[in-house]
């Protein structure tokens, strides 16, 4: 764990509204990034390489910030992955890059994300464009959706030469990158700017475009020479517990959403807040709702702090942060007179083991119903699948996995009807999901796309290996 | 882009970034690699007269957890048989036609000697060859390497025995273990050669180990001098280079050079060549790192010549060369004090110290209190009037942009000490010194 990681500031009842939704780890300085870059040891075949699942060449990028060549280490990292911007701020790094660094051992393993981001910032101040349209090569590729997994196989196949044309429900493209992860650990607009620089690169993207609604797949698929589907996941599925539809009950999503798109000080927020669930979502519901200024923010969770999904420095931040976790504890009812004025729970018990190899949470034997006062829930269970959608592709010959993801082939991301791909969050039928592994995915398909459409590999190939998860590593 | 292409006394390099002759370049298998990988050339580890090796070849020096600042060598030419040797330069020129193969040789004082390994290299098809006249140790006892490179006389000598049969370009390796750099590099010009290289490692013991008495490296239980090379030794191959290259003679004689000595990065290929070189040698660095750091040195270095707009390598070979000067021609009227950055300073104190303990006394450190805005710490302030602008203080700061020198009017007049010893040859006295100083309005407490 790095635990050099230190914020800069701590006390946040001294910091203003805006600044507590800076980001939170500040940029290194010149000298900083130097010092930690000569620091790695440039190992030959690094961990920290094969831990990328997008295989950023890291010992080369950190020897570049060392010898002063930001610029090619910029360029060393965009060739591996075009969202290197956003993946240096988000990245579970601790579980991917820097958990795999040899100096690990020591307990400070290279800051690996933040050296990224030093590259990163600097190519964007300096406005370096790194890529061009490739030359034409006379094929015409839609993409659904301009998440990670969307942006970076349209990049990809610009790079050689397609003819790429995105397709986005939102007003803004960039998926959750843009919408969904907390601003204080990635402000918008570096989202936005990586939406510029794969649109520089010749990719055309049409927004408020809704696939199923204004344009339909069957049009897309007989248009086009091929079709990457990057749609996510949807909003925060139905608790199917009485009192949900009460006022002061909030989708997490919805709510990280606000704190990306709206003013700060206009947000409504509770002064006691619940949120169910325990997973990164759950997190940053927690601190966004500390960060605006809630008295108290309480996760419930209904199973243990060993099973819970969320991160371990992800946990550490919300406990740092002030928020009380709730475990083995299941929501049964939201109460309250036209507006939420507490959830109703139940003490659970862990019995055996479910399909996912986790205890199955029960009812605990003769425990009585108790009521948490509160004037917000916020629900952060995860997230529904397209399920319109993916019965609609079914009518292609696309199929899913038993548990309701679009079934690909991991080597090549490609369907069960061959003019069709996938990848991101909609494929993720195991593992993490993560940009990362999105971004990974995306260039796994435009490999394929290319060899498919030309007969030729695409000169990328060094990077293309499929996705191994933490999980299943 | 930025254009790399060299062309190196005829020799044509797709760059200027060479394995120097050393243990990288010893074989066909690592001159093929590392040509794969980007270096445009290789100077062949040298090849000549018969030897037998020791163990424990290598010592070196770490500074404050960096692996080897230094590293210093006993080890002798090839030790690979000659036939071998020159089936294998012929294999790599034959499968790398537009690399630079140059070979290194090193054999007994005998015109025959030298002649034959002439001509028996050339039928290799290398594009040139390199004298090794730099080796510090065991070949020079046997009177070969630097017992050659230390008498000019011999270094022409020789020069002109291999020039007689030569066909290809000879470029001579200097060594630095010399009083005056610029005799041998004369002589070897006088003797037709048709380029320079230099730096070869500087005499050298590594160390002496506590507990045993043993000297570092340690060849059982015995050590010696060996050959000093890698990072540490930059600054005197950068010293012995830009006085090469601005010796006039050796300027009219228009001989390339090949810098070598400490070079690790592309920034540090940029200095040599800023200082005259036209190609640059590399050893130690492969050593430690292995091939892969030649992308980056073409990276980085095309990164900075586009940033500069600079299309070719000519256009900025030898353009620090002007500036090559001695302490007679500086300004004495230049004048610079030590500004620090109340902002930046993070109260370290470690320029008060310098100052005060090995400088001029001219930092005090302040309470903030004081002046009420700032935080009760201690905090360094110069006395601009009593600074002599050493940079010291700007040296030890461990913060970027805090402490700047600055240059300021001092009202001296602007003369060199070559002019003013010549208009006014008294100030040679301490008390016409003393006077011209109170005219000048140079204060030194
Ligand atoms: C709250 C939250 C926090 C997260 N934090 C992290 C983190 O810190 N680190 C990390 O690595 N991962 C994090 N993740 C996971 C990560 O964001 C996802 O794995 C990643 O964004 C998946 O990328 P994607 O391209 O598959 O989908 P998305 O980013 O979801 O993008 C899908 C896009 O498709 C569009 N779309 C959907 N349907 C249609 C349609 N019919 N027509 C047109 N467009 C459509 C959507 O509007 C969206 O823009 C987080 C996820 C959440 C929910
Ligand atoms: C182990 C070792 C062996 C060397 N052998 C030779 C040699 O055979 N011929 C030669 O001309 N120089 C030889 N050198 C000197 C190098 O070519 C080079 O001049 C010197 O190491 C300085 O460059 P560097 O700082 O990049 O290492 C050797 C150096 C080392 C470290
Ligand atoms: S594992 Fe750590 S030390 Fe090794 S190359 Fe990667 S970042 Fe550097």
């Amino acid at each position: 764990m790095a635990e050099h990681y230190k914020p800069v500031k701590y006390k946040q009842w001294e910091l203003t509204l805006e600044e507590r939704f800076q980001e939170y780890h500040p940029p290194l300085t010149d000298r900083e990034a130097v010092l930690e870059a000569n620091r790695c040891l440039y190992c030959h075949d690094a961990p920290c390489m094969v831990a990328c699942p997008t295989h950023i060449d890291i010992p080369t990028f950190i020897k570049k910030i060392a010898t002063e060549n930001t610029k090619g280490s910029a360029r060393t990292i965009l060739q591996a992955n075009l969202l290197g911007a956003t993946c240096s701020r988000v990245c579970p790094v601790e579980e991917l890059c820097e958990g795999a660094c040899v100096l690990e051992h020591e307990h400070k393993p290279i800051i690996i994300g933040r050296l990224q981001r030093y590259a990163m910032d600097y190519a964007a101040s300096k406005k370096l464009k790194f890529f061009h349209p490739g030359k034409p090569n006379g094929y015409k590729v839609a993409v659904v959706g301009t998440g990670p997994a969307g942006l970076s196989c349209a990049g990809e196949l610009a790079k050689l030469g397609f003819d790429v044309t995105c397709y986005e429900k939102k007003e803004m493209a960039g998926g959750l990158d843009t919408y969904g992860i907390v601003v204080f650990r990635e402000p918008v607009e570096v989202s936005l700017s990586e939406v510029r620089m794969i649109q520089d690169m010749g990719v055309k993207i049409k927004t408020n475009t809704t696939i199923g609604v204004d344009v339909t797949m069957e049009e897309l698929i007989e248009n086009n020479d091929a079709v990457f589907v990057g749609v996510g996941l949807g909003s925060v599925p139905d608790m199917s517990i009485p009192g949900e539809t009460l006022p002061g009950v909030v989708d997490g999503l919805e709510f990280i959403e606000e704190t990306k798109v709206r003013k700060l000080n206009e947000i409504t927020f509770g002064q006691r807040v619940v949120i169910i669930g325990a997973g990164n979502t759950g997190i940053d519901c927690a601190t966004i709702a500390r960060r605006l200024g809630s008295e108290r923010v309480t996760i419930v969770y209904r199973r243990s702090e060993a099973e819970m999904p969320a991160y371990h420095f992800e946990y550490q931040f919300a406990l740092g942060e002030g928020v009380t976790f709730m475990f083995m504890i299941q929501p049964v009812e939201v109460v309250g007179e036209g507006k939420v004025e507490g959830l109703k729970c139940v003490r659970m018990d862990l019995g055996e083991p479910d399909q996912s190899g986790r205890r199955r949470p029960v009812r605990a034997s003769g425990a009585e119903e108790f009521v948490l006062p509160c004037d917000m829930v916020i629900k952060a269970i995860g997230q529904k699948k397209h399920t319109e959608m993916f019965s609609k592709l079914a009518e292609h010959g696309v199929k899913t996995t038993s548990n309701g993801y679009i079934a690909v082939d991991f080597e090549t991301n490609r369907t069960d009807n061959p003019k069709v791909y996938a990848g991101g969050d909609c494929i993720r039928s195991k593992g993490e999901a993560s940009t990362v592994s999105a971004v990974q995915d995306g260039k796994i398909a435009a490999a394929a796309i290319h060899q498919q459409l030309t007969g030729t590999p695409s000169p990328n190939e060094k990077h293309i290996e499929p996705v191994l998860s933490p999980v299943m590593k | 882009m930025a254009n790399l292409e060299i062309d190196f006394c005829g020799i044509k390099s797709p760059n200027p970034f060479w394995l120097a002759s050393a243990p990288p370049s010893n074989s066909a298998y690592q001159v093929q690699k590392a040509f794969e990988q980007g270096w445009g050339g290789a100077v062949w580890k040298t090849i000549g007269a018969p030897v037998l090796n020791v163990c424990n070849r290598y010592g070196t020096i770490d500074y404050k957890g960096s692996k080897i600042i230094g590293l210093n060598n006993v080890e002798l030419i090839s030790d690979r048989p000659i036939e071998l040797n020159l089936r294998e330069i012929a294999e790599v020129k034959r499968n790398f036609p537009n690399h630079a193969v140059i070979v290194s040789v090193m054999v007994e004082s005998s015109k025959e000697a030298w002649q034959d390994i002439v001509r028996r290299t050339e039928e290799t098809g290398a594009d040139g060859f390199e004298l090794n006249f730099g080796c510090p140790h065991g070949m020079s006892e046997r009177g070969m390497g630097s017992a050659m490179g230390q008498v000019p006389e011999y270094t022409c000598m020789v020069t002109e025995w291999v020039m007689e049969v030569a066909t290809k370009p000879v470029i001579v390796k200097l060594t630095p273990n010399i009083t005056d750099i610029v005799q041998p590099a004369r002589a070897a010009v006088r003797g037709k050669a048709s380029a320079l290289s230099l730096i070869n490692t500087i005499n050298s013991i590594m160390g002496v180990d506590l507990d045993s008495f043993e000297l570092k490296p340690n060849v059982g239980g015995k050590g010696g001098h060996g050959g000093y090379a890698g990072p540490a030794v930059k600054p005197i191959a950068l010293h012995l280079l830009s006085a090469i290259a601005s010796d006039p003679e050796i300027q009219r004689s228009r001989v390339p050079i090949s810098g070598i000595g400490g070079i690790e990065t592309w920034r540090d290929c940029v200095e040599f060549m800023l200082l005259g070189a036209t190609s640059v040698q590399i050893c130690t660095a492969v050593m430690h790192w292995g091939f892969r750091i030649v992308e980056d040195m073409i990276d980085g270095m095309s990164n900075w010549m586009d940033d500069k707009g600079f299309k070719t390598v000519y256009d900025f070979i030898g353009a620090s060369l002007p500036r090559i000067s001695t302490f007679g021609d500086f300004d004495l009227g230049f004048q610079t004090v030590a500004r620090i950055n109340p902002d930046k300073c993070i109260h370290c104190n470690l320029c008060y110290i310098a100052c005060n303990d090995a400088a001029h006394q001219c930092i005090d450190l302040r309470s903030g209190k004081l002046n009420g805005d700032m935080s009760a710490m201690l905090h360094p302030v110069v006395r601009e009037q009593d600074c002599v602008g050493c940079a010291l203080c700007a040296s030890v700061c461990p913060v970027d942009d805090c402490i700047s020198m600055v240059e300021i009017d001092s009202g001296r007049p602007h003369i060199t000490w070559n002019d003013l010893t010549k208009k006014r040859p008294e100030v040679l006295n301490w008390d016409q010194m003393e006077e011209y100083r109170e005219e000048a309005k140079i204060h030194i407490h």
